[in-house]
Protein backbone atom coordinates (compact mmCIF):
# COMPACT_ATOMS: atom_id res chain seq x y z
CA UNK A 1 0.00 0.00 0.00
CA UNK A 2 1.45 3.60 -0.77
CA UNK A 3 2.38 5.85 1.78
CA UNK A 4 -0.17 8.37 2.96
CA UNK A 5 0.20 11.74 1.20
CA UNK A 6 0.80 15.04 3.08
CA UNK A 7 -0.43 18.85 2.00
CA UNK A 8 0.73 21.64 3.71
CA UNK A 9 -1.40 24.91 3.06
CA UNK A 10 -0.12 28.34 4.47
CA UNK A 11 -1.40 31.83 3.84
CA UNK A 12 1.93 32.00 2.26
CA UNK A 13 4.02 30.52 -0.46
CA UNK A 14 6.93 30.97 1.01
CA UNK A 15 6.24 29.64 4.57
CA UNK A 16 4.33 26.61 2.43
CA UNK A 17 7.28 26.15 0.71
CA UNK A 18 9.73 26.07 3.32
CA UNK A 19 7.78 23.84 5.72
CA UNK A 20 7.79 21.15 2.72
CA UNK A 21 11.38 21.68 2.15
CA UNK A 22 12.22 21.22 6.14
CA UNK A 23 9.61 17.62 5.05
CA UNK A 24 11.52 16.60 2.56
CA UNK A 25 14.94 17.22 4.34
CA UNK A 26 13.21 14.73 7.24
CA UNK A 27 11.52 11.80 5.04
CA UNK A 28 12.72 12.17 1.42
CA UNK A 29 11.06 11.26 -1.97
CA UNK A 30 9.09 8.13 0.26
CA UNK A 31 5.95 9.81 1.02
CA UNK A 32 4.17 11.94 -1.80
CA UNK A 33 3.99 16.05 -0.46
CA UNK A 34 2.87 19.23 -1.84
CA UNK A 35 1.64 22.45 -0.95
CA UNK A 36 -0.46 25.81 -1.63
CA UNK A 37 0.14 29.21 0.48
CA UNK A 38 -1.11 32.65 -0.87
CA UNK A 39 -4.56 33.64 -2.25
CA UNK A 40 -5.21 33.47 -6.36
CA UNK A 41 -2.90 36.99 -7.13
CA UNK A 42 0.23 35.34 -5.31
CA UNK A 43 -0.44 37.99 -1.89
CA UNK A 44 -1.17 36.30 1.46
CA UNK A 45 -4.38 34.41 2.02
CA UNK A 46 -5.92 31.39 1.21
CA UNK A 47 -6.73 29.78 -2.60
CA UNK A 48 -9.03 26.78 -2.92
CA UNK A 49 -8.04 25.85 -6.50
CA UNK A 50 -4.79 26.09 -5.18
CA UNK A 51 -5.69 23.41 -2.13
CA UNK A 52 -7.47 21.22 -4.67
CA UNK A 53 -4.27 20.81 -6.97
CA UNK A 54 -1.95 19.92 -4.21
CA UNK A 55 -3.94 17.39 -2.81
CA UNK A 56 -4.65 15.76 -6.19
CA UNK A 57 -0.62 16.48 -6.53
CA UNK A 58 0.05 14.86 -3.15
CA UNK A 59 -2.99 11.87 -3.61
CA UNK A 60 -2.34 8.71 -2.74
CA UNK A 61 -4.77 5.29 -2.53
CA UNK A 62 -3.87 5.67 1.50
CA UNK A 63 -5.37 9.15 1.69
CA UNK A 64 -3.92 12.34 2.58
CA UNK A 65 -3.35 14.30 5.47
CA UNK A 66 -3.71 18.31 5.67
CA UNK A 67 -1.54 20.40 7.65
CA UNK A 68 -2.77 24.66 7.85
CA UNK A 69 -1.29 27.05 9.47
CA UNK A 70 -4.71 29.82 10.49
CA UNK A 71 -8.15 29.47 11.05
CA UNK A 72 -8.65 30.73 7.13
CA UNK A 73 -6.30 27.85 5.73
CA UNK A 74 -8.54 25.15 7.69
CA UNK A 75 -11.93 26.88 6.06
CA UNK A 76 -10.54 26.77 2.89
CA UNK A 77 -8.89 23.72 2.65
CA UNK A 78 -12.55 22.31 4.32
CA UNK A 79 -14.19 24.05 1.06
CA UNK A 80 -11.72 21.55 -0.84
CA UNK A 81 -12.35 18.58 0.62
CA UNK A 82 -16.20 19.31 0.17
CA UNK A 83 -15.66 19.98 -3.65
CA UNK A 84 -13.14 16.56 -3.77
CA UNK A 85 -15.33 13.78 -5.06
CA UNK A 86 -17.35 11.47 -2.41
CA UNK A 87 -14.67 8.40 -2.38
CA UNK A 88 -11.91 10.87 -2.04
CA UNK A 89 -13.75 12.91 0.31
CA UNK A 90 -13.45 10.08 3.47
CA UNK A 91 -9.56 9.87 2.83
CA UNK A 92 -8.30 13.20 3.56
CA UNK A 93 -7.94 14.64 7.14
CA UNK A 94 -7.32 18.06 8.13
CA UNK A 95 -4.88 17.91 11.19
CA UNK A 96 -5.28 20.12 14.24
CA UNK A 97 -1.42 21.00 14.75
CA UNK A 98 0.87 23.47 14.36
CA UNK A 99 2.14 23.50 10.81
CA UNK A 100 5.81 22.76 10.25
CA UNK A 101 5.88 20.44 13.76
CA UNK A 102 2.45 18.83 12.52
CA UNK A 103 3.67 18.45 8.79
CA UNK A 104 7.35 16.61 10.10
CA UNK A 105 5.82 14.22 12.55
CA UNK A 106 2.98 13.35 9.78
CA UNK A 107 5.37 12.66 7.02
CA UNK A 108 7.77 10.90 9.18
CA UNK A 109 4.95 8.50 10.55
CA UNK A 110 3.27 8.49 6.79
CA UNK A 111 7.15 7.29 5.90
CA UNK A 112 6.70 4.32 8.19
CA UNK A 113 3.64 3.14 6.00
CA UNK A 114 1.30 4.15 8.68
CA UNK A 115 -2.74 4.79 8.21
CA UNK A 116 -3.96 8.02 7.45
CA UNK A 117 -5.60 8.00 11.27
CA UNK A 118 -2.35 6.98 12.34
CA UNK A 119 -0.87 9.91 10.93
CA UNK A 120 -3.25 12.06 11.63
CA UNK A 121 -3.15 11.30 15.67
CA UNK A 122 0.64 11.26 15.88
CA UNK A 123 0.68 14.83 14.16
CA UNK A 124 -1.99 15.90 16.54
CA UNK A 125 -0.57 14.35 20.01
CA UNK A 126 2.87 14.46 19.42
CA UNK A 127 3.05 18.33 18.11
CA UNK A 128 3.92 20.92 21.17
CA UNK A 129 0.38 22.16 22.25
CA UNK B 1 -40.26 35.76 -19.35
CA UNK B 2 -37.05 34.29 -19.71
CA UNK B 3 -35.12 37.27 -21.24
CA UNK B 4 -36.49 39.33 -18.07
CA UNK B 5 -35.14 37.00 -16.06
CA UNK B 6 -31.81 37.25 -18.06
CA UNK B 7 -32.03 40.91 -17.74
CA UNK B 8 -32.62 40.63 -13.72
CA UNK B 9 -29.29 38.24 -13.07
CA UNK B 10 -27.87 40.96 -14.97
CA UNK B 11 -28.50 43.81 -12.80
CA UNK B 12 -28.11 41.93 -10.09
CA UNK B 13 -24.66 41.19 -10.55
CA UNK B 14 -23.57 44.77 -11.89
CA UNK B 15 -25.38 46.29 -9.39
CA UNK B 16 -23.26 43.93 -6.73
CA UNK B 17 -20.24 44.66 -8.54
CA UNK B 18 -20.78 48.20 -8.45
CA UNK B 19 -21.23 48.31 -4.95
CA UNK B 20 -18.40 45.76 -3.53
CA UNK B 21 -15.88 47.85 -6.21
CA UNK B 22 -17.32 51.51 -4.28
CA UNK B 23 -17.06 49.99 -0.92
CA UNK B 24 -13.42 47.60 -1.40
CA UNK B 25 -11.86 50.25 0.51
CA UNK B 26 -14.24 50.67 3.39
CA UNK B 27 -13.88 46.69 3.78
CA UNK B 28 -10.52 46.68 3.72
CA UNK B 29 -9.70 49.47 6.25
CA UNK B 30 -12.45 47.78 8.32
CA UNK B 31 -10.71 44.40 8.38
CA UNK B 32 -6.78 46.21 9.13
CA UNK B 33 -8.58 46.96 11.92
CA UNK B 34 -9.32 43.95 13.40
CA UNK B 35 -8.50 41.65 11.03
CA UNK B 36 -5.57 40.94 8.17
CA UNK B 37 -6.43 43.72 6.42
CA UNK B 38 -7.90 41.81 2.54
CA UNK B 39 -11.61 42.00 2.62
CA UNK B 40 -12.30 44.86 0.58
CA UNK B 41 -9.34 43.22 -2.25
CA UNK B 42 -10.76 39.75 -1.80
CA UNK B 43 -14.44 40.45 -2.64
CA UNK B 44 -13.76 42.83 -5.25
CA UNK B 45 -11.58 40.33 -6.34
CA UNK B 46 -14.53 37.88 -6.43
CA UNK B 47 -17.17 39.67 -7.58
CA UNK B 48 -15.02 41.42 -10.88
CA UNK B 49 -14.14 37.50 -11.44
CA UNK B 50 -18.42 37.23 -11.95
CA UNK B 51 -18.84 40.88 -13.65
CA UNK B 52 -16.18 38.97 -16.39
CA UNK B 53 -18.69 36.19 -16.75
CA UNK B 54 -21.45 37.84 -16.66
CA UNK B 55 -22.85 36.80 -20.14
CA UNK B 56 -22.85 32.81 -19.08
CA UNK B 57 -24.53 33.50 -15.72
CA UNK B 58 -27.38 35.66 -16.63
CA UNK B 59 -28.58 32.62 -18.94
CA UNK B 60 -28.23 30.07 -16.46
CA UNK B 61 -31.43 29.12 -14.59
CA UNK B 62 -31.47 30.37 -10.82
CA UNK B 63 -30.14 27.16 -9.13
CA UNK B 64 -27.36 27.07 -11.66
CA UNK B 65 -26.94 30.96 -11.29
CA UNK B 66 -26.72 30.21 -7.37
CA UNK B 67 -24.32 27.72 -7.75
CA UNK B 68 -22.37 29.39 -10.33
CA UNK B 69 -21.74 32.68 -8.35
CA UNK B 70 -20.84 30.56 -5.20
CA UNK B 71 -18.10 28.34 -7.12
CA UNK B 72 -16.38 31.60 -8.50
CA UNK B 73 -16.60 33.30 -5.03
CA UNK B 74 -14.56 30.26 -3.30
CA UNK B 75 -12.39 30.08 -6.06
CA UNK B 76 -11.31 33.49 -6.71
CA UNK B 77 -11.50 35.48 -3.15
CA UNK B 78 -9.08 34.07 -1.62
CA UNK B 79 -9.33 34.00 2.42
CA UNK B 80 -12.08 32.64 4.90
CA UNK B 81 -14.22 34.77 3.05
CA UNK B 82 -14.03 32.99 0.15
CA UNK B 83 -15.11 29.83 1.45
CA UNK B 84 -17.85 31.69 3.24
CA UNK B 85 -19.84 33.39 1.06
CA UNK B 86 -19.07 30.45 -1.51
CA UNK B 87 -20.83 28.21 1.16
CA UNK B 88 -23.85 30.87 1.18
CA UNK B 89 -24.52 31.03 -2.56
CA UNK B 90 -24.10 27.19 -2.74
CA UNK B 91 -26.14 26.14 -0.63
CA UNK B 92 -29.32 29.06 -1.36
CA UNK B 93 -28.36 27.23 -4.74
CA UNK B 94 -30.07 24.14 -3.47
CA UNK B 95 -32.97 25.97 -2.26
CA UNK B 96 -34.17 28.63 -4.58
CA UNK B 97 -36.09 26.97 -6.83
CA UNK B 98 -36.28 27.79 -10.74
CA UNK B 99 -38.59 30.76 -10.02
CA UNK B 100 -37.61 32.27 -6.79
CA UNK B 101 -40.09 34.50 -4.64
CA UNK B 102 -40.06 36.00 -1.36
CA UNK B 103 -40.93 32.76 0.49
CA UNK B 104 -37.72 30.32 -1.69
CA UNK B 105 -35.68 33.33 -1.24
CA UNK B 106 -36.34 33.35 2.13
CA UNK B 107 -36.08 29.45 2.50
CA UNK B 108 -33.17 29.41 0.72
CA UNK B 109 -31.46 32.18 2.78
CA UNK B 110 -32.72 30.49 6.29
CA UNK B 111 -30.27 27.22 4.25
CA UNK B 112 -27.50 29.23 3.67
CA UNK B 113 -27.16 30.40 7.62
CA UNK B 114 -27.15 26.90 8.75
CA UNK B 115 -24.09 26.02 6.24
CA UNK B 116 -22.33 29.19 6.98
CA UNK B 117 -22.46 28.41 10.87
CA UNK B 118 -21.01 25.02 10.21
CA UNK B 119 -18.53 25.96 7.61
CA UNK B 120 -16.99 28.96 9.85
CA UNK B 121 -18.01 26.98 13.26
CA UNK B 122 -19.10 30.00 14.06
CA UNK B 123 -22.63 31.17 15.80
CA UNK B 124 -24.72 34.42 16.01
CA UNK B 125 -22.84 36.82 18.62
CA UNK B 126 -19.68 35.96 17.25
CA UNK B 127 -19.28 39.31 15.75
CA UNK B 128 -19.24 37.54 11.73
CA UNK B 129 -21.71 38.08 8.58
CA UNK B 130 -24.24 35.67 10.78
CA UNK B 131 -24.68 38.47 12.79
CA UNK B 132 -26.74 40.39 9.49
CA UNK B 133 -28.38 37.45 8.17
CA UNK B 134 -29.83 35.96 11.02
CA UNK B 135 -32.00 39.30 12.25
CA UNK B 136 -32.71 39.48 8.65
CA UNK B 137 -34.18 36.21 8.32
CA UNK B 138 -35.86 37.07 11.70
CA UNK B 139 -37.76 39.91 10.36
CA UNK B 140 -38.13 38.48 7.42
CA UNK B 141 -42.72 38.57 7.74
CA UNK B 142 -44.70 37.01 5.02
CA UNK B 143 -46.47 40.23 4.01
CA UNK B 144 -44.56 41.72 1.57
CA UNK B 145 -45.06 44.85 1.65
CA UNK B 146 -42.13 46.93 1.98
CA UNK B 147 -40.12 43.81 2.94
CA UNK B 148 -37.34 45.16 0.79
CA UNK B 149 -37.21 48.14 2.89
CA UNK B 150 -37.68 46.88 6.09
CA UNK B 151 -35.01 44.57 5.22
CA UNK B 152 -32.06 47.03 4.04
CA UNK B 153 -32.71 48.99 7.68
CA UNK B 154 -32.15 45.65 9.19
CA UNK B 155 -28.75 44.43 7.58
CA UNK B 156 -27.22 48.28 8.10
CA UNK B 157 -28.85 48.37 11.76
CA UNK B 158 -27.03 44.55 12.60
CA UNK B 159 -24.06 45.30 10.54
CA UNK B 160 -23.79 48.27 13.37
CA UNK B 161 -24.43 46.40 16.05
CA UNK B 162 -21.41 43.63 15.51
CA UNK B 163 -19.21 47.03 16.85
CA UNK B 164 -19.46 46.39 20.63
CA UNK B 165 -19.26 42.74 19.62
CA UNK B 166 -16.06 40.63 20.83
CA UNK B 167 -14.96 38.86 18.37
CA UNK B 168 -14.90 34.75 18.88
CA UNK B 169 -13.88 33.52 15.49
CA UNK B 170 -11.36 34.54 12.85
CA UNK B 171 -8.33 35.94 12.94
CA UNK B 172 -10.30 39.33 15.42
CA UNK B 173 -10.25 36.73 17.70
CA UNK B 174 -6.73 36.91 18.30
CA UNK B 175 -7.17 40.68 19.15
CA UNK B 176 -9.50 39.50 22.19
CA UNK B 177 -11.31 42.31 24.23
CA UNK B 178 -9.69 44.86 21.38
CA UNK B 179 -11.95 43.60 18.68
CA UNK B 180 -14.44 45.44 20.55
CA UNK B 181 -15.37 48.80 18.72
CA UNK B 182 -15.33 47.99 15.25
CA UNK B 183 -17.60 47.05 12.99
CA UNK B 184 -16.83 43.35 11.49
CA UNK B 185 -16.16 43.68 7.75
CA UNK B 186 -18.02 40.70 6.56
CA UNK B 187 -21.05 41.70 8.34
CA UNK B 188 -20.64 45.39 6.52
CA UNK B 189 -20.16 43.45 3.52
CA UNK B 190 -23.69 41.18 3.42
CA UNK B 191 -25.47 44.47 4.81
CA UNK B 192 -24.41 45.99 1.39
CA UNK B 193 -25.09 43.09 -0.54
CA UNK B 194 -28.49 43.34 1.10
CA UNK B 195 -29.05 46.31 0.51
CA UNK B 196 -28.30 46.41 -3.23
CA UNK B 197 -30.20 43.49 -4.03
CA UNK B 198 -33.38 44.69 -2.19
CA UNK B 199 -33.00 48.03 -4.11
CA UNK B 200 -33.78 45.92 -7.03
CA UNK B 201 -37.21 44.89 -4.90
CA UNK B 202 -38.27 48.04 -4.35
CA UNK B 203 -36.42 48.79 -1.25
Amino acid sequence: MANVGIVIVSHSMKIAEGAADMVRQMVGDTVPLAFAGGNPEGGLGTDVEQILGAIDQAWSDAGVAILFDLGGAETSAEMAIEMMSPERQNRIVICQSPLVEGAIIAATEASGGSSLDAVKQMAEELSPQ
Amino acid sequence: MSAINDDLKRYLISDCVEMVVAHAEELTELDQAIGDGDHGLNMKRGFEAINADIDRLAALAWPDFMKAIGTILVMKVGGASGPLYGTLFLTMAKEIGEIPDAQSLKRALSAALEAVKARGKSDIGQKTLLDVLAPVLAAWSDDTADLAKKLTQIAHDAAQATIPMKAIRGRASFLGDRSVGHMDPGARSLSLLIATVAKRFGA
